[in-house]
């Protein structure tokens, strides 16, 4: 299968939009990294390199996105939902501003640079902020989508985007939707919500669910909120058990958000594949999600683990 | 200036000064000092320099302002009111719950007002970006912002200097007040920000030092402002806290408090006296 990291296919989405739309770009001194320079090399009139200075970047991006503009402010995922909390906060979700913020370098699988650059604290950040939509691609081609379906939402929208290739399991023909979760395969014993990375790792244990027996369905949650509950509702009255996996936190993110829908309409077993709580550290990629139990065979056992609470 | 302009800015800046004691007495909260601090330099903006409808708030070509030091929303909702922007006695609904005047200025609710603000150090940033955005859609519209001496200690308040003066905004004009005085006592005290000029011009900012309180310098400063190209202006504008109300002047303990009944009485007579 094809590998590609989503931020690789963020920077030509914005590249290729920015013929058709028009929007600004900032970065902030990473534009090779978060691949904004795609744009910057095709649209030079219309990218602003706002220097190592995220805090001021996302006020002057509220500032554009005043006077009807479209902005895309474009940082790692640490900095953004991190540094400049409280302008995104403030400046950009407080007057609702069509902001854009495409947050590349999202989760462990930032790898060698360790635990200062590893954002696993995102969703949760950047989902309190009422308003706020927070979205995570799971390929390349969804990645595309998204940055499309976010220029033509009105709002405020936060992107994570991999430094890591994963693999395209998406068609061209995929069709995108803000909020609506893809439901990849069904199942009766056990549902596998996932997001970003950890989504093709979610089809794998489905495989080695089914080879014991376990019908598990698997839900690719690019939209953490607002939070498809229609879905997860529904997959609760069918299998009564979850297990959540995501590149992040098991605090705040996409498992809290499953476990809430859950415990409010539908109470089910919900098991969270995630970084517990710690910190991330230096290492190789396949070397930090194995240790930090991000793996197939991660959630394989926690959806035995779920399947047998649930009797 | 001839004689009737000056005495129709002082009218109007009188009226502000009220608003602002009327708004902060009637919510028994608020901030009077850094509002009557910057009661003139708001007349002047407002009755002679934005180029702004209050009838149609929204318009495109207009020219902006931004509140960086939000807490005197008090004087901005004044002078809003002044200039027609909203009802004169929706003044004193300020910081009640059922009202669209919040503590801090709120761009969703508000007519007139062009960003939310109150986080300090980021509403200067908002201006750079407005600016920005008016150089690039080829728009001569100009953007005000007015920060605090006190909020100069936030070092966002640098990031957008270094921003503004990068990208050549010279249709950017910050104006420093610089009343002397933060919560905690004198800024010289607390953590001293000076020089603003030389700190100003280090950035590559055209730098006017004024008497905040005298139209003859405002207006004289404003008009520089519009003749400098390539770089963005800083007017640091030396005012002085609680300006008006004699028993406010110069006191730190006004910054963050309403006057009592007695109190805004006295003050109102001072003022129409």
């Amino acid at each position: 299968m094809e590998k590609k990291a989503t931020r690789e296919s963020y920077g030509a989405a914005l590249a290729e939009l920015g013929e058709k739309y028009d929007f600004v770009v900032l970065d902030a001194d990473l534009a090779e990294a978060t691949k904004t320079c795609m744009f910057k090399k095709k649209f030079p009139e219309r990218f602003f390199d706002c220097g190592i200075a995220e805090g001021n970047m996302m006020c002057v991006a509220a500032g554009i996105a005043s006077t009807g503009k479209p902005v895309f402010a474009s940082t790692f995922a640490i900095f953004a939902s991190g540094r400049a909390h409280e302008q995104v906060r403030n400046e950009i979700g407080y007057p609702h501003l069509n902001v854009k913020i495409g947050a590349t370098h999202g989760g462990i699988t930032v790898g060698e640079d360790g635990a200062t650059h590893q954002s696993n604290e995102d969703f949760a950040l950047m989902r309190t902020i009422p308003g706020m939509t927070v979205m995570c691609p799971a390929d390349a081609v969804e990645a595309r989508a998204m940055v499309e379906a976010s220029l033509l939402m009105d709002g405020p929208v936060y992107m994570r985007f991999g430094r890591f290739a994963c693999p395209i399991f998406n068609g061209e023909d995929y069709k995108f939707e803000i909020g609506k979760g893809a439901v990849l395969a069904d199942g009766t014993d056990v549902t596998l919500v996932a997001n970003g990375y950890m989504v093709h790792l979610a089809m794998e244990a489905r495989e080695m669910l089914a080879k014991d027996g376990i019908s598990a369905a698997v839900i690719n949650m690019h939209t953490i909120k607002p939070l498809d509950t229609e879905v997860v509702v529904a997959y609760a009255k069918k299998t009564g058990a979850f297990v959540t996996a995501e590149e992040h936190s098991i605090i705040g993110g996409l498992g809290a958000a499953v476990a809430e829908a859950v415990s409010e309409s539908c109470p089910a077993v919900v098991r969270r594949v995630g970084i517990e709580d710690k910190f991330g550290k230096s290492g190789t990629v396949p070397a930090l999600l194995e240790e930090y139990g991000l793996t197939a065979q991660h959630i394989y056992e926690e959806a035995k683990k779920a399947v047998a609470l649930k009797k | 200036m001839d004689n009737a302009k000056r005495t129709s800015l002082l009218a109007a800046a009188k009226r502000i000064r009220l608003g602002i004691l009327e708004g902060v007495h009637a919510a028994a909260s608020g901030h009077p000092g850094g509002s009557l601090s910057i009661a003139d330099l708001m007349a002047y903006l407002y009755k002679e320099e934005l180029n702004v409808r209050p009838e149609d708030h929204k318009w495109a070509d207009r020219d902006r302002f931004v509140l960086s030091k939000g807490h005197t929303a008090p004087a901005l909702y004044a002078t809003l009111a002044e200039c027609g922007f909203i009802p004169r006695e929706d003044i004193k609904t300020l910081r009640k719950v059922d009202s669209y005047l919040q503590g801090h200025p709120d761009m969703k609710h508000t007519p007139g007002v062009d960003m939310s603000s109150g986080s300090l150090g980021l509403g200067i940033s908002a201006a750079c970006g407005m600016a920005l955005a008016g150089k690039i859609d080829k728009k001569d519209y100009r953007v005000y912002t007015i920060v605090g001496d006190g909020e100069s200690e936030e070092g966002q308040v640098w990031e957008a200097a270094m921003f503004a003066s990068h990208y050549k905004l010279d249709n950017l004009c910050v104006v420093l007040d610089l009343n002397g005085l933060q919560i905690d006592g004198p800024i010289a005290e607390v953590m001293n920000p000076a020089p603003h000029d030389e700190k100003f011009r280090a950035f590559g900012f055209h730098v006017i030092v004024i008497d905040g309180h005298n139209f003859d310098e405002i207006e004289a400063a404003f008009a520089e402002a519009k003749t400098v190209k390539g770089k963005p202006t800083a007017i640091i504008a030396k005012t002085i806290k609680g300006k008006g109300v004699s028993f406010m002047e110069n006191q730190v303990g006004w910054h963050g408090k309403a006057p009592s009944d007695e109190q805004y009485e006295a003050a109102v007579a001072e003022l129409n006296a």
